[in-house]
């Protein structure tokens, strides 16, 4: 808990308790050794209604409660996803190190909880052990079932939308830039030899992309560097796009202006959480009364971060939150950030709230 | 073009899958002409009008246990002279005798060369007297075998893979042309197995090839979506294949 004039994220101290107890919940149930073990086992494809009902039940193995329409919607929203990342793999062993990336991303979000590490790392281990050695035509099936899985499936996502990587009719765009797969030469030459072995012409030929060879191949490893972007955070904030031509580009302020346009709401909705926050008292920010200062990114050194880089054509105005003195809503306020506090244990089931204590300490 | 295959019997040995492979060829003999297809449950075969199956081969479920991790299937079909050829999920080669007319079809043989499983069959009638190769099949591993068709089918030529499925193969007077996953085209001389032309194609997994015997022209179709047609000739000075870019 902060206190004190130090500074909090802004999704609250209730909310980021919630949101950690569900990943938790559903990491546990998602990677139970006995789950994993049945899933791994040599079978068929599960039908579309078992994959649902496997799904409606990860989802609602923590407090987390969806409504028909809001599951109906996750689910669409997953099936798409997995659609565009096995439909875009290089090659098809690649769809290993796309789930890989997406395990990596897990143990990302349970990073301080070293139980439920050592189960994503035993699923690691097991996928390597099932997958590992496939051939590259065993992996050609496999993803051609995967696809006649999705096949027929249009359903048009916004984020892949705004980043132009489906189309309004809810196909996906097939890139023809890029590396090609690890494994391929760049298309345009034709080689030819005599009865011997021996190289007598050499012809080049126009092919319509625009391909670089591949830098180098994804690591298939517990720990690695995966290379391939597909499978990583959708929705973090150096979102990562497969449509772009440059090389290893990571510089912050470029990929902002590529997939981040000024929002004209922004400034409304910060003018409004300032008319909200109005009647809080603030105090010198030294002193041992609770401060507050909004801080928009996950960390202070993010921030510092995002001002240094931030370019020229991007700057916004700066929107001040004064804190204006009235009585009554300071009264209000006050009594609302009281009960951020936690003062006595909470009255949860044994087993959670022990996790909840545990995790309030570590905050 | 036949869609359903729920006409077939339905053989309770075999379970319910996701198909993981299917092919439809028709075969053009020199006495009829056959639908053949296949599936994850087996092959059938049809008159040239759909009208009426003529024989339906079940896939062996014994071949593969029930823990078995090997999906089922029969891919690739090629017709030889009198013969059709179809291949297997485990790599054999069913080579199906097929009378004048009626359904008295009898599966003569079976070819046992290739370590992984069947991808593509194509033959073409044999050339010169010198080159007798009429049907090549490739497989999951890249191998090529070029075979002489017969009473007994005799293997000629074995070409081996690089790590890479051969997802289509064509022969073209005594020429072996395949498309590979890694969006290779290469062309082989038939009798000897030699590389006389190696095209870096496409940018992602070569999924077709088709050929024009006439004109010698070749198509390749690949996962990258383009599409591209190479006219294929023989130096007069080596007699080795060559390839041009036509679009």
């Amino acid at each position: 808990m902060d206190r004190g004039g130090q500074k909090t994220s802004f999704v609250g101290t209730t909310g980021a308790v919630v949101t950690l107890l569900v990943l938790h919940d559903i990491v546990l149930t998602m990677f139970n050794k006995s789950f994993i073990e049945e899933l791994l086992k040599p079978q068929e494809l599960y039908s579309k209604k078992a994959l649902r009902t496997i799904y409606d039940r990860l989802a609602h193995a923590s407090i987390m409660r969806l409504n028909q329409a809001s599951m109906d919607k996750l689910y669409d929203l997953m099936t798409m996803a997995l659609k565009y990342q096995v439909l875009l793999c290089p090659r098809p062993k690649d769809v290993l190190l796309v789930t890989y990336n997406h395990l990596d991303a897990i143990k990302g979000l349970i990073h301080d909880n070293p139980p439920l590490l050592h189960l994503v790392d035993e699923t690691f281990r097991q996928l390597i052990e099932v997958y590992g050695c496939l051939s590259a035509g065993e992996f050609q099936l496999i993803r051609q079932t995967l696809l006649t899985f999705f096949q027929d499936l249009h359903i048009r996502v916004s984020i892949f939308l705004k980043d132009k990587v489906q189309n309004s009719n809810g196909r996906f765009v097939l890139p023809v830039t890029g590396p090609v797969p690890w494994g391929t030469e760049v298309p345009g030459l034709i080689r030819m030899f005599n009865s011997k072995g021996e190289e007598v012409r050499r012809v080049k030929f126009p092919h319509g992309g625009n391909y670089v060879i591949a830098p180098k191949e994804g690591s298939f490893e517990v720990y690695g560097d995966r290379v391939l972007k597909l499978g990583t955070n959708m929705y973090s904030v150096n979102r990562p796009m497969e449509t772009h031509t440059s090389g290893t580009s990571k510089n912050l302020a470029s990929q902002t202006q590529q997939s981040i346009a000024p929002n004209p709401l922004a400034k409304e909705e910060l003018n409004f959480l300032a008319r909200l926050m109005g009647g809080m008292e603030i105090t010198k920010p030294s002193g041992s009364e609770p401060g507050f200062r909004l801080n928009l990114f996950t960390t202070d050194e993010e921030e510092e971060q995002a001002a240094l880089t931030r370019p020229e054509e991007l700057s916004h105005e700066v929107v001040n939150i004064q804190a204006t003195q009235d009585q009554q809503r300071n009264q209000e306020l006050a009594r609302i950030m009281g009960e951020f506090e936690v003062k006595d244990q909470p009255r949860w089931s044994a087993s959670k709230g022990d996790d909840l204590l545990a995790m309030m300490d570590e905050l | 073009m036949v869609a359903a295959d729920s006409e077939g019997p339905r053989d309770p040995g075999v379970r319910q899958a996701a198909p993981g492979a299917a092919d439809v060829h028709w075969c053009a003999l020199p006495f009829r002409v056959l639908l053949v297809l296949t599936s994850h449950r087996g092959i059938q075969m049809y008159e040239s009008d759909g009208s009426v199956m003529v024989y339906w081969h079940a896939l062996d479920s014994r071949d593969a246990s029930p823990d078995s991790t090997q999906a089922v299937f029969a891919r690739g079909i090629a017709s030889c002279g009198h013969f059709i050829c179809v291949g297997m999920w485990s790599g054999r080669v069913l080579v199906f005798d097929i009378p004048l007319k009626g359904p008295n079809i009898v599966l003569s043989e079976e070819l046992a060369a290739h370590p992984a499983s069947v991808t593509d069959i194509a033959s073409e009638p044999a050339q010169e007297p010198d080159c007798m190769a009429d049907v090549v099949t490739a497989d999951d591993s890249g191998l090529l075998c070029v075979w002489w068709s017969g009473p007994e089918f005799k293997l000629l030529t074995r070409i081996p893979g690089f790590g890479v499925p051969c997802n289509s193969v064509q022969l073209w007077k005594g020429i072996v042309a395949a498309g590979y996953g890694n969006g290779q085209v290469r062309l082989y001389e038939a009798s000897t197995g030699a590389l006389h032309v190696q095209i870096n194609a496409h940018a992602r997994a070569v999924c077709a090839l088709d050929l024009a015997p006439g004109v010698g022209k070749l198509l390749s179709a690949a996962e990258d979506t383009f599409v591209h047609i190479w006219k294929l000739s023989k130096s007069r000075e080596s007699g080795c294949t060559e390839a041009a870019p036509l679009l």
